[in-house]
């Protein structure tokens, strides 16, 4: 029996007709790299290969590396295997890898949402034989209102709390999130304040994308400037004394997690807005769909839950473990990093 | 129903007690009086009965969202709670209803004896026009009572804030039978009526946990000691020849325990008395177990009578001769009670006295708190001299100095997804020890609170990844940690496969720094069961 294009061994995902691995959890010789989340892209490989918006952040976050940048739709060959990266849609700089090999054609999505945020370059689906997918959000229960709505919703509570004389702190990862609400607060209200761990990422996305104008909060911020503006902020700095300096100030998170009623309370959270960088329950199906798969390979989220339910819409899916943890892994994983 | 989901939305949206007691005061303010009954019966927990039932609901909801049963149940149990998880899957509202409240309950208790196709339709048509957060309070109205942090007391602030009616006469005149369908705003509330009051409990005087030293509570002499007893804190009320027994969870009981009927005719009308509701099997105090047969039951048979009947062991008297005793000092009430009792003492009517300790140090009374566990109760109740009977849960005057809980250390053998504010998180936990031959873990007891956000969060990681099987939402996991488990009473149980049942188990300490093989083993536990 032929050995499949891409196995799951216990350093990643590994093509072993190319001896490359994609995103892998243990140091490799080769990687190529979905996106620069931490659960995605580690630290240890001797060669990294990403897109080249990729670049500067897996830079930032992992030092000196030897990493080579490519184009979308690019395709490169190692031993005679081809490669392509297609955007994701998941954060600034986030591809899916696609894998050909004697008219074989794999696709690994890395995490990927449907829905354009208007920071990163939107997901298109690709035609593939075999299509390896997360499901972090692979529940009928998640269901994502369009982005404008739920901004208008963000907006209006700062809005009201600007009235109300509180200063409003939002929660959201450092890389992806925090862009994304960068890119679509409101102005007008009043001023952005980040964390330093948010503004040092931001930084490195500038050049990439527009962005409205922040201001860094370092020790010699002012307790009375922030009245009335937004601070957005990683959620490890929630239950913080850092947090302290912002009083009266009122707490909001924008993750898919906050869905659930319990999620939000458990944090002790005073307001959830559902904001995600994955794909919902008819996102995860319709992309499905739209590649043209028999079969699926889900690698992180509901897995047996969401396999279960291909199959009996009769795709040829399973589960494999892997070390990625959907929206949880890039909060942990990072907050070790920045703290 | 806009304003009432609007209302639980904030209510739901803060963890800050002001801001509900603001949005409660608010919405007592403006809504309509029906409106007002229902908000006050729905929180005070006085939900209209269960119309549906649950897997009938389970059914047309996935129906509804075009899902197989299945996958709803897996969505369930990772949502972790059927409200919640109806109104997230059902698709979007195409219109909106603008019906109220009042008529969303009146419907609903109309509901109940309409047949199964009725009842479907019903919910089909009114899940699908109202908007996700309506309908999860709609969903919610049906299936089950309100947690969302508004306690009854919060509500009974925001309320007198809106009315201008004390406090304490509001939680009064809220307790006891009234159904919200049956009575108005101006009836309930606003209203002085003399003969609703006929069946009326006073609300409990609740006590908080001793923190810090006995010592620290000053001069002994200033102080009365008695047992806690470990049974069911009632109010038993005889007014104008009626008898009333009221549980401390304002649930009127009179019925469940006939053998009070008899304080009719000895004890005289306008009598309240605070007491402990205690099995007396054989003639002496027996366990909560055997409390356990009496409590749930709907019709008591001679033979149960018979085999467990029931006590009221006497704390305090709040009601004497029709007067309200309750700001007299508690040395006074107790002189009264104790009169009632050499009074009736030889009727043979199941009232016992809880005795008073003899004491003349902290020492002493130390002392008896040791003996708890022999005398059947869970530890001693400290009171002042001088206190009045208060409303609620009060620091100062009262006391609860609990014994200290039984502990053994067993290992974590399953987990399930918790509910509510656990939603999608494993925290219920099944815990075994080992059998004698120190080879098997066998199931003990199931725990679910005592470890810390941050300690539960680690555990739920470690469970996602050592899982061995799943039975539904039930998940065997590699035997590896150890939890220092504690328990307040411990009986031998033929329901239990351990051959042991104990009372409110614990988690207090995680034992990192045990392996497996130094948990205990059932023998270990059996020999905690007092003779």
């Amino acid at each position: 029996m032929k050995s499949p294009l891409l196995a799951f061994n216990k350093r990643g995902i590994y093509c072993e007709a190319a001896d490359v691995y994609l995103d892998p959890w243990k140091p490799v010789d080769k990687a190529i790299i979905s996106h620069g989340h931490a659960d995605h892209s580690r630290w240890g490989h001797k060669k990294y290969i990403t897109h080249h918006s990729n670049v500067p952040i897996i830079k930032h976050r992992l030092g000196e590396i030897e990493v080579s940048g490519k184009d979308w739709n690019e395709t490169f060959s190692i031993n005679g295997v081809k490669f392509s990266l297609h955007p994701a849609g998941h954060i600034i700089g986030s591809s899916q890898i696609r894998v050909e090999h004697k008219g074989e054609v794999w696709v690994f999505t890395g995490d990927y949402k449907d829905e354009d945020d208007g920071v990163a370059v939107p997901y298109e689906p690709v035609k593939c034989h075999t299509f390896i997918t997360e499901c972090t959000f692979g529940l009928p229960a998640f269901k994502w209102q369009p982005q404008v709505e739920v901004f208008t919703e963000i907006n209006n509570w700062w809005q009201q709390n600007k009235e109300d004389g509180r200063t409003s702190v939002i929660f959201g990862y450092s890389l992806g999130k925090a862009q994304r609400l960068l890119k679509h607060l409101d102005t007008s209200i009043g001023k952005i304040y980040t964390h330093g761990a948010i503004e040092n990422m931001t930084e490195v996305i500038r050049p990439l994308s527009e962005m409205s104008e922040t201001t860094r909060i370092t020790r010699d911020t002012k307790k009375n400037e922030f009245q009335g503006n937004i601070v957005v902020a990683p959620p490890s700095a929630h239950g913080s004394p850092w947090i302290k300096k912002m009083v009266p100030y009122v707490t909001a998170s924008a993750s898919g997690w906050m869905t659930f009623r319990g999620a939000r309370r458990r944090r002790a959270i005073d307001r959830g807005f559902v904001l995600s960088d994955h794909c919902d329950w008819q996102g995860l199906l319709k992309s499905i769909k739209a590649t043209g798969a028999e079969k699926v390979i889900c690698t992180h989220g509901y897995t047996d839950i969401f396999s279960r339910y291909l199959r009996e819409l009769g795709y040829d899916a399973r589960t494999e473990e892997t070390q990625y943890e959907g929206e949880t892994g890039e909060e942990e994983l990072k907050n070790e990093k920045e703290s | 129903m806009k304003d009432f989901a609007e209302l639980i939305k904030t209510l739901d949206s803060t963890n800050k007690t002001t801001l509900k007691v603001e949005a409660l005061t608010h919405y007592f303010k403006k809504a309509e009086d029906k409106d007002k009954v229902w908000t006050i019966a729905i929180l005070s927990h006085r939900r209209p009965p269960r119309p549906v039932n649950t897997t009938l609901m389970r059914q047309w909801a996935s129906e509804l969202a075009n899902i197989p049963l299945w996958l709803f149940e897996e969505s369930y149990h990772i949502v972790g709670d059927l409200a919640e998880t109806i109104a997230l899957v059902i698709p979007p509202a195409e219109e909106n209803t603008e019906k109220s409240l009042n008529q969303f309950l009146q419907e609903i208790l109309e509901l109940k004896p309409k047949t199964e196709a009725e009842k479907k339709d019903y919910l089909h048509k009114n899940w699908l026009e109202l908007n996700y957060y309506e309908r999860f309070v709609f969903t919610k109205l049906i299936t089950g009572s309100f947690r969302i942090g508004v306690s009854q007391k919060l509500m009974t602030r925001a309320l007198s804030k809106a009315t201008d009616i004390d406090e304490d006469i509001l939680a009064y005149k809220m307790m006891g039978n009234w159904k919200p369908e049956k009575t108005t705003f101006k009836k309930l509330i606003l209203e002085e009526n003399e003969e609703d009051y006929l069946s009326k409990p006073y609300p409990f005087y609740l006590a908080y946990a001793i923190d810090g030293e006995v010592e620290d509570l000053g001069d002994v002499a200033q102080w009365s000691a008695e047992h806690k007893w470990d049974g069911i804190r009632s109010q038993v009320i005889v007014r104008n020849n009626e008898l009333f027994v009221w549980s401390r969870g304002e649930e009127l009981v009179t019925d469940k325990y006939p053998e009070f009927e008899d304080f009719v005719g000895k004890v005289p009308n306008g009598t309240v008395i605070d007491g402990e509701i205690l099995p007396f099997p054989d003639g002496k105090i027996g366990t909560f177990k055997d409390l356990q047969t009496r409590i749930g039951r709907k019709n008591i048979s001679k033979k149960l009578l018979e085999k467990t009947p029931v006590i009221l062991k006497a704390y305090d008297v709040l009601e004497w001769k029709g007067e309200d005793i309750r700001t007299e000092p508690f040395v006074e009430r107790r002189k009264i009670l104790e009169k009632l009792y050499a009074e009736v003492s030889s009727e043979e009517i199941p009232l016992h006295l809880s005795e008073r300790i003899s004491f003349k140090s902290w020492s002493e009374v130390a002392e008896e708190r040791e003996r708890a566990r022999e005398e059947k109760s869970e530890g001693l109740m400290l009171k002042k001299l001088d206190s009045p009977y208060l409303v609620g849960r009060k620091k100062g005057d009262w006391w609860k100095w609990k014994v200290d809980p039984l502990t053994v250390d067993a290992v974590l053998t399953y987990a399930m997804r918790g509910h509510g504010r656990r939603s999608n998180l494993f925290t219920d936990y099944t815990f075994g020890l080992w059998d004698d031959d120190k080879k098997e873990l066998v199931t003990f007891a199931k725990a679910y609170s005592g470890l810390t956000d941050a300690e539960f969060r680690k555990l739920d990681a470690w469970i996602k990844k050592n899982t061995l099987e799943r039975f539904g939402p039930v998940r065997s996991v590699t035997p590896h940690h150890v939890f220092e488990i504690a328990f307040e009473g411990i009986a031998e149980s033929k329901r239990h496969k351990s051959g042991v049942a104990t009372r409110f188990p614990r988690m207090v300490r995680w034992r990192t720094d045990k392996n497996i093989h130094e948990a205990n083993t059932l023998g270990e536990l059996r020999d905690l069961i007092p003779d």
